[in-house]
Parts: C-alpha cells; structure tokens; sequence
C-alpha cells in the first residue's frame, strides 16, 4: 500500500470549485462530448447549451444560449452550438443540457468547456 | 329491499366460508386488494382458512352478534375471491381478498394496517400468514400526501442530474463527539459526497446530544459547500421518543439552513411519519427515511409482511428517499424482487408481474416517487453492478466504502465520486457496465490515485451468501 496522500483542497485554491456530474473526471474532449450528445438524443431530451461566469456557477439560472433546441436531433448542430457559446464566452462554463419534458426535469446536464476557476 | 331485510337473529358460530367466501365477486376499481400467503391449521379447508382471514381483517367476530343485524354488513365486509397454489410449496397458498373503501379511514395508513395486519396475524385458524402484496385503489391513493417533494423536486433544489447522488453513513454509529462527527461529514463532502448521513441509532444520547450535532453538521455543509462549489446536505435524524420532541428538532434543522431531515418511520410508527412528511411538504424540507425493524416484519418468507407492501405504505405516508438494499452488499435482498420494490416507489404506474413478485396492477396517480437508497456493505467494485441495477433515481450510499479508505474521507468520497461518473458516462456511451466494469474502473483510476487505491483496498470482498427470503418460484 502507498503512503498516505494529503487530499488537496482548500477554499483558497480555486481548483478545487466543481460543477456537479462529470466534473471530477478530466476535462471533456469532442469525442467524448459527443457522445453524451448522442445520448441526450436517443433519449429523446431536449438539447440545450448555457453558460455561466464561473463565480456565479452556484445559481440555479445561468445564461440560456439561445433557447433549447426543441427536437434536434442533428449531433453535429448541437455540438456548433456548444462550441458557438464557448467562442463567445471563451472564460465562462459552458454546459449542455438534456431537457426531459415528461419527467419535466433535466435528464443530463454536465459542463463541458471549463472556463476560468474564481 | 335489502338482502339483510327478512333475516332474524340466531346466536353461535357459523363458517366463515358461508358469508366471506365469493369466488364469483369481481373486484371494483375502488377495492383495497390483498394477497396473503396463507399456511393453515391441519384439517382447515383453503376455502374456510381464506373466508377466515377476510372476515378477521374486515367486520367479522367469532360469532355472530345481534348488532351486526343494525348495518348492512354485506356491503362492509372483506371477501376472499380467489385462491392460487405458491409455486414451490404443498402447504402454503395465496388467497386475494377485496376489501371495500369505507372501511379506512381517508389519508391514514395507520388505519389501512391496522385492518390488513392486526389480530389477524394471531388467528388460530392459521398456522402462518403473509401479507404479499396490496393494490391500494388511486381513489384511496389521493386522499394521502405522499412524498412531501418527490424526485423531480430534489434533483432540482440539490442540483443533481443525470447521475445516481452519493452518500455515507458517519461511523463509528456510536460514541463520537459531536464536534468529531461533523469533521467526518466534512471531510466526506469536501471530498465529492452529495449527502452524508446519520446513523439511525444517533438520536440524541448523552455523548452527542442532538443540537450540538445540527450545529456542527451545518457548518460542514457550508464549509463544503463553498469549497467545492457544489450543493451538499446531511440528513439529521429526527427520529425521537415523542412526536413533540421530533417537531423541535425538525423546527432547528430548517432554522439552521439544513437541506433534509431523516426518520425511521417504522420503529418511529406510521403516525409520527405521517406527520413528519406533512410538516416537511408545508417547510420544504426533504425527508430521508430508514428502516431500522424491517427484516423482523419481512424477512421470513411464510409469515409478515413483505417489503413491497411496506413501501407502498411509506410511499403513502410520506418520504423522499426510502432504503431499498443493495442487492450485491452485505444484506438482504434478491434482485428481481428488489427492482419489483424499487419500481413501486419510483414509478407512477407498476403493472402485475410475477416474475418480480408484484401481485397487482398500482396506479399512483399523479403522487410523486421516491429515490431508492442503496446502502450497506458496498464500495467501488460494486459501482458498476449498482449503476445498471438502479438508475439514475438512487442515492448509493457507501459507509465502510468511504470512510475505510486508506487515506481518508475525502478520499474514499472522490474515489466513489470517479468511479460513478464514470460508469455513468461509458454507459450513457452505450457500454455494458456489468461486463466491462473492471476496464472501465481501472481507465479512471488512471486520472484518480484515490480511486487506485480504493481499488486495491476493496478488491477481495464478495458477499455470496444465498438470500433467506427468495421469490416463491417452483424449484423441483
């Protein structure tokens, strides 16, 4: 067994900020978002791209991108549109959204362009 | 005119078979149904045992009285309709039985046990009884509160999506301080927990009174919580020896900020949890419960009351979380009949299906489900089995899986935390988490020394004993 390690966390590194599902996996590439985007689309949710300064990434609203992409189904379209919200707030989080209006909940949400910690 | 109009009294003992034995009647779409598994005394015809426990559970007394002449008891009694071998067995066979709404008083699952399980269970007539399953009719279902917010509502005020939450249960159970108790419950949220949790044995002892707990608890929750960036909560256990003194630790939980609460509603009683979730809904107050004496009603196979029945009646009363088991952990639990139990707390509509021991079609109406809690005896190895057994609508909620860790709370929590995200985003990618858990474990571990190590603490245990309590399926 390895030495103990220290965990490293602190109110003061601003590393250690997360944003709920995913986020203590590294970092998505375009693949691996794209496959979250297939999957919000077999599901039949509702895409939908939002994004935040990150010292407001606690609130419950962060800015919509537009408005959800009611029954798209085009993976790639989804994708510009994520990418589109991270070139023009390139420090912000920018998330994707599944929007499941049976359950009138979200199915999937998760951050995927990390922007600057605070 | 009446059917009792013309009658005339006459004193003594008749069979039960005479007045609660109709296999002709055919159930109304307001009937409570229920299926007992009945074992009678030696030389009891099926018939008379199952007309017996109809009229035990509903208007019948051992014999007959002149005031039963002053009401129409045909239209208030309970009548056995049906009877079924259960597969696997010579002695023991199931008996369905109507009962009439306007026997139970509205919104009150009190009333409902008290017909459906009371002096019935003593009844000599029987040798053992079970209570397997009921259908509890939505016009029923409506008059009862129910989750007091329901899934839907705590994914929103926690802001968890598209992932099963974490949780652990503080331990040692007993004997910390509670100033030690909440630098445990910080350490676990700090390190990736959504909820820590009580112990249900913690009330208020004399080595860690209540209030000083609440205190403690809340500053860790606030202090993760900023440091992270994410919401967290601890569910305080109210369970106390009056309902007063339960209402004043409740009223202290929301005061502080607290985001849920905890009961044991079957050693706390159905009344006080009843309550409770009533006060929750009005306070906005989520409501974690436990189920501390459950296995002495459920787990013998030929008399009690099933599980299933048990969460129909806590889905009534009011919880947002209820205890399920794990399936693979160290307790209790076959999975068929688990996911059979953990749809009737979740779904809103549940149809018959004898394979997962669900007796009857249940509507719920438009009453909200609760998460299923899985806690007990498991740790990252089993993260892939609990994805696919439980969705997305459960707490996993490792104790010993977190706080065993090597290294520490905060550890053991980002160690579980990787491994869940992880086998739920290669199943969202359409992987077969069961097959592929051990690939898809060690590729996170790459990017989490926490998780390595977790792995290489936890690799050894299995739990294989067989379960006591199966299905009843023909086995010869």
């Amino acid at each position: 067994m390895s030495a103990i390690q220290d965990y490293k966390s602190s109110l003061s590194d601003v590393t250690s900020r997360k944003f709920e599902t995913f986020s203590y996996l590294p970092e998505m590439d375009t693949d691996r978002i794209r496959k979250q985007v297939e999957y919000i689309v077999q599901q039949g949710w509702n895409p939908a791209i939002e994004h935040t300064e990150p010292e407001n990434a606690m609130d419950h609203y962060w800015y919509m991108w537009k408005l959800p992409m009611f029954g798209e189904s085009d993976v790639d379209r989804i994708l510009g549109e994520a990418e589109a919200c991270h070139k023009a707030h390139p420090n912000n989080h920018v998330r994707l959204v599944g929007y499941d209006n049976y359950k009138q909940s979200k199915g999937a949400e998760m951050v995927v362009y990390r922007g600057n910690p605070v | 005119m009446s059917k009792e109009q013309g009658k005339s009294y006459s004193a003594g003992v008749k069979e039960y078979r005479e007045t609660y034995w109709m296999p002709e009647y055919v159930p109304k779409d307001t009937d409570f149904l229920a299926c007992f598994k009945i074992i009678p005394q030696e030389g009891v015809p099926r018939e008379e045992a199952a007309a017996a426990v109809a009229a035990e559970s509903s208007t019948g007394t051992w014999t007959t009285v002149w005031t039963d002449l002053l009401t129409d008891l045909d239209h208030y009694k309970g009548r056995a309709y049906a009877i079924e071998d259960v597969p696997g067995s010579d002695d023991a066979y199931y008996a369905f039985i109507a009962y009439p709404i306007d026997l139970f008083e509205e919104g009150s699952v009190v009333n409902v046990l008290t017909s459906l399980v009371g002096n019935v269970f003593g009844f000599k007539a029987v040798r053992s009884l079970r209570l397997e399953d009921v259908r509890i009719p939505i016009a029923y279902v409506m008059t009862c509160g129910g989750p007091p917010h329901g899934i839907q509502v705590e994914r929103d005020l926690m802001n968890k999506y598209g992932r099963p939450m974490l949780g652990c249960t503080i331990k040692p159970k007993l004997g910390l301080s509670g100033k030690n108790y909440g630098r445990a419950v910080y350490e676990c949220l700090r390190g990736g927990l959504d909820f820590t949790k009580d112990d249900e044995n913690v009330n208020s002892q004399p080595f860690m009174r209540w209030r000083q707990r609440f205190d403690f608890v809340m500053e860790a929750i606030n202090k993760a919580e900023a440091e992270t960036g994410e919401r967290k909560g601890h569910y305080l256990n109210v369970t106390a020896p009056t309902p007063e003194e339960m209402y004043k630790r409740a009223e202290y939980a929301k005061e502080i900020g607290a985001p849920i609460i905890m009961h044991d509603y079957l050693t706390g009683g159905f009344t006080a949890n009843t309550g409770l979730a009533n006060w929750c809904r009005d306070n906005g107050m989520l409501l974690h419960i436990h189920r501390a004496m459950h296995a002495v009603l459920d787990r013998n196979p030929n008399h009690g009351i099933h599980f299933r029945v048990l969460t129909k009646m806590l889905r009534l009363s009011g919880g947002d979380h209820l205890h399920t088991g794990t399936v693979v952990g160290k307790l209790e639990g076959d999975r068929a009949s688990t996911l059979g139990w953990i749809d009737l707390l979740r779904e809103s509509y549940v149809k018959e299906d004898r394979s997962r021991g669900i007796f009857f079609d249940q509507d719920w109406g438009s009453m909200p489900g609760g998460f299923a809690v899985a806690s007990g005896g498991i740790h990252v190895w089993h993260m892939p089995a609990l994805v696919t057994i439980f969705g997305d609508d459960a707490v996993l909620q490792f104790g010993g899986g977190t706080l065993g860790h090597p290294w520490g709370n905060a550890a053991g929590a980002a160690a579980n935390r990787v491994a869940l995200e992880a086998c739920v985003e290669a199943r969202n990618q359409g992987r077969e988490l069961e097959k592929e858990g051990k690939e898809i474990l060690q590729a996170a571990a790459k990017s989490s020394p926490e998780l390595a190590t977790a792995m290489e603490t936890w690799k050894e245990i299995k739990f294989e004993f067989d379960t006591v309590d199966k299905l009843d399926v023909q086995h010869r």
